[in-house]
């Protein structure tokens, strides 16, 4: 047989092979214990957080162009007092300064916690991972269902918090105490972080079991595709890091609401009176054990973008990836080096040399991983046989903004250049090259490219292009400024960037920013026509549309209960593209060849 | 109030030392532009020339690129070269060699939502003594202890800080209630004030540097007026400072935060 794709099962779906009897539409599609029905209700989740978050980050962006004007279309509505003791938003229409430290923490929040992880980890992860290896589910179905179930709640914590007596948190994503504890609104974000916490750690010990256990017969770990090595390293930092944050989530609640004074120090003096914390708590502690986990919480936003940029280049170059061994041992290194540079996020604490020489050498040698992973995936494209379709055009846009992104990081790692570039504008810049048009592009290039495997339908290409087009065009308008106002001097946070002089200065980039983020918006559309049309109208597809190697192309599209119809062994290396002497351009890695 | 922002880049920098933390930065920017653009082109050049073609095949064997292993050790001696050769000194240095404290400026820094109070010892060079239970927002927001005579001389002035040009200015940092982050983009001095702790940090401004006002920044979220915790340096000559020092005779002036921001 020559190759995967002349087979047709692509709809033996629902009714299927392995003798499962049918479901109810409850225990079906919402208590689900299906790996990719799982996996699709924790995409849609994170993809309306997401665009919530984005929504909120659209307001604030009127105030920082516009200070003190009134916000069009929604500024009657934030202004509206719901009950005595509500927290406006805005008041005669103008964002308040509470207000936008409300929607600026949210939107931190809602991205990394409500968007990117559970669209990365419990999206694609879900999704994706348990095809990959050939399984036929995730190892601990119940588990995996336990997990979204945990992480929705947490999600609409989140969001009634802003209806709550005090309103949202509004000290920043960070949550920094003393600010954290005396600020109303925090309390809804621990318990909803509570939440959250306890769903990825539940995600992640599923999918470390799955990926030791659970693969196909002769899918050694070096024959794993390199999506599915990069949510294993991604799973570890998960289940690592997270606890300490889970404890110091609930050591802030305590000192909230009980009295306690972990990182409350004695003597405050808060609003013209002594405050009530004796104690001697540490602020600085609240600061080490947030960043220690989201340090490695920056690796959990990269890794499985890099995964799946992995995937799409690979297939599209139509060549095996260039140093896969050497990404997998980069990508292992970077995921143990990135628990011993956390207090990089703290050097203006007050940092003495020698913890500091520590802290600057370990955070300069994790750029080396990244940097043989960016190179790696660039030399990929040498030889190849390029296709420029809606995926990859995210997946190899995704390369120059991450190098963006990891580059200006190392002026931020040094402790003498921090002193100037730290908590300005040109650390969101960095961190939002990273994520932004760094992950969310990953994201995107996943979604199209999975899509067929999850739908049986193709999305869109002209739609596709006409929405990755201006959104890349618009997100380096929006963050490249960015950097330049960090670099005049202008301090993160700020309500009304106009008080200082280099706020002044840059007020014109500014108006640039937040018009490239309204127009973003609107190129946003084409992709929500297109996400939800091709569903109904999409070009049906049979297992393999992209003539792809990994082994979740051997399923039917969409996959059955159970996945695959006998089950798949896995005979060679992830990707054999363009073999000599064969006539198609891929080898499967399920196929068996003839003798 | 003096030009911060003469272009889009760095702010002016008008203290002794800052330009070595200038350097880092702009040697960095150099050395990332090179990368990025080097990189680029190589990028660039492979997505034109390996398009996909009717009857094109892409080539499966994986070229032996040294190119990859040279660029990455030359990132790694790169990057060791400004950690040892720039950041490290740099870092020790302001650490470590602290001006001679007998010919510096001391002020005491006490950081408050939405407040900098400049607490300065007055002429017999004596801090005098705080206390929590002294402070009125308005007439005493350090706490001054009215029955120190160290004290009883003593300026408090919120929001402003007086420099004098060539002359180092040492600090002592300290917050009443959250953490505050103080910042002088000119000077490049930047500290986190975390309540509990005080913190010492120096700075010197140039001998030549502009006169004038510049700003000082709150660089840390410290509550909804955040945004409005700005404070202002004041670079003086040895004739103005005493001039302003003059106008300040009577210690703990009343000083209202809200009131002195509105100019």
């Amino acid at each position: 047989m020559s190759a995967g794709h002349s087979h047709d099962h692509g709809h033996a779906h629902d009714d299927h092979a392995h003798g499962h009897h049918e479901l109810g539409f409850i225990r079906k599609w919402i208590f689900s214990t299906d790996h990719k029905v799982i996996g699709m209700q924790y995409t849609v989740t994170a993809l309306v957080f997401l665009f919530f978050g984005f929504t909120l980050m659209m307001i604030m962006r009127w105030q920082l162009a516009n200070p003190g004007h009134v916000i069009p279309f929604v500024g009657s509505m934030l202004s509206k007092q719901l009950y005595a003791g509500y927290m406006n938003l805005a008041t005669e229409g103008v964002l308040l300064p509470e207000g936008y430290n409300a929607l600026g923490a949210m939107h931190g929040t809602i991205m990394v916690f409500l968007g990117i992880v559970p669209l990365a980890v419990g999206g694609f992860g879900n999704f994706v991972m348990p095809l990959q290896i050939g399984a036929p589910d995730m190892a601990f179905p119940k588990l995996n269902m336990m997990s979204y179930w945990v992480f929705l709640p947490g999600g609409l914590i989140m969001l009634a918090s802003f209806f709550m007596p005090g309103g949202a948190a509004q000290s920043g994503w960070t949550s920094y105490a003393p600010l954290s504890v005396i600020n109303p609104g925090q309390t809804a974000w621990l318990v909803g972080m509570i939440f959250l916490i306890t769903s990825s750690l539940l995600g992640s010990i599923n999918f470390i079991v799955t990926i030791i256990h659970m693969r196909a017969p002769g899918l050694t770990m070096f024959r794993l595709p390199f999506f599915v090595w990069a949510q294993f390293v991604t799973a570890f930092l998960l289940l690592l890091a997270f606890p300490p944050l889970e404890a110091a989530g609930v050591m802030q609640l305590m000192d909230r609401l009980a009295g306690t004074s972990f990182f409350m120090p004695s003597g405050l003096w808060v609003s013209g009176k002594a405050a009530e914390w004796v104690g001697g708590g540490s602020p600085l502690l609240w600061q080490h054990l947030f960043w220690f986990l989201a340090h490695p919480e920056v690796y959990v936003l990269i890794l499985p973008a890099m995964g799946i940029v992995a995937e799409v280049i690979a297939n599209n170059t139509r060549k095996p990836l260039w140093g896969y061994r050497s990404m997998v041992y980069a990508a292992a290194f970077l995921g143990f080096m990135s628990f011993i540079v956390w207090a990089h996020h703290m050097f203006m604490t007050g940092m003495s040399t020698k913890i500091s020489t520590f802290f600057q050498t370990t955070t300069m040698i994790i750029s080396i991983p990244s940097v043989i992973i960016l190179t790696a995936l660039v030399i990929s494209l040498w030889g190849g046989s390029i296709r420029f379709n809606t995926p990859m055009l995210f997946a190899i846009a995704f390369l120059p903004m991450f190098a963006i992104g990891g580059l200006t990081g190392l002026p931020l790692g040094l402790t003498s250049s921090d002193i100037h570039l730290h908590d300005t504008y040109y650390v969101i810049g960095h961190f939002h090259y990273v994520v932004a048009p760094g992950t969310i592009f990953g994201m995107f290039a996943g979604i199209y490219y999975w899509y067929p495997k999850a739908t049986g339908r193709m999305m869109n290409e002209t739609l596709g292009k006409l929405h990755f087009w201006p959104t890349f065009i618009c997100m380096n308008c929006i963050f490249f400024p960015m950097l330049i106002q960090g670099m005049m001097g202008l301090s993160r946070r700020t309500y009304d960037p106009n008080i200082y002089q280099a706020g002044l200065a840059s007020l014109k980039l500014h108006k640039m920013i937040s018009w490239s983020a309204w127009i973003m918006a609107i190129a946003q559309l084409p992709f929500i026509f297109n996400f939800f049309v091709s569903m109904f109208a999409g070009k049906k597809v049979t297992e393999n549309p992209w003539d792809s190697t990994t082994l979740e192309w051997a399923a039917p599209s969409p996959p059955p209960h159970g996945n695959f119809l006998t089950e798949p062994k896995a005979h060679r290396d992830p990707y054999v593209y363009s073999p000599p002497g064969r006539k198609d351009d891929f080898l499967p890695q399920h196929v068996v060849l003839e003798v | 109030m003096g030009v911060q922002n003469p272009g889009y880049w760095l702010p002016v920098d008008l203290s002794k030392y800052g330009y070595k933390i200038d350097d880092l930065i702009n040697i960095i920017h150099v050395f990332m532009l090179i990368l990025f653009v080097g990189w680029g082109i190589f990028f660039v050049y492979c997505l034109v020339r390996f398009r996909a073609k009717p009857g094109h095949r892409a080539n499966p064997e994986l070229i032996h690129a040294k190119g990859s292993k040279y660029a990455e050790i030359g990132v790694a001696i790169f990057e060791a070269v400004i950690l040892l050769g720039f950041s490290m000194p740099v870092w020790a240095a302001y650490k470590h060699a602290p001006p001679d404290k007998d010919k510096a400026q001391h002020v005491r820094v006490v950081a408050q939502q939405f407040a900098w109070n400049f607490h300065y010892p007055g002429p017999d060079g004596i801090f005098g003594k705080t206390d929590q239970k002294y402070i009125d927002e308005a007439a005493n927001p350090v706490g001054l202890d009215p029955n120190d005579p160290h004290a009883l001389d003593d300026i408090v002035d919120v929001n402003n800080l007086h420099v004098i040009r060539g002359k180092p200015v040492m600090l002592r940092l300290s917050s009443k209630d959250v953490i505050h982050s103080f910042w002088i983009p000119v000077m490049r001095v930047k500290q986190d004030v975390i309540p509990g702790t005080v913190f010492p940090i120096w700075f010197e401004p140039a001998e030549n540097a502009t006169l004038g006002e510049f700003d000082i920044t709150c660089a840390q979220l410290c509550g909804n007026n955040h945004f409005k915790m700005r404070g202002a340096v004041h670079i003086d000559t040895p004739e103005s400072f005493q001039k302003w020092l003059d106008s300040k005779k009577v210690s703990t002036q009343p000083v209202n935060a809200e009131e002195e921001f509105k100019e």
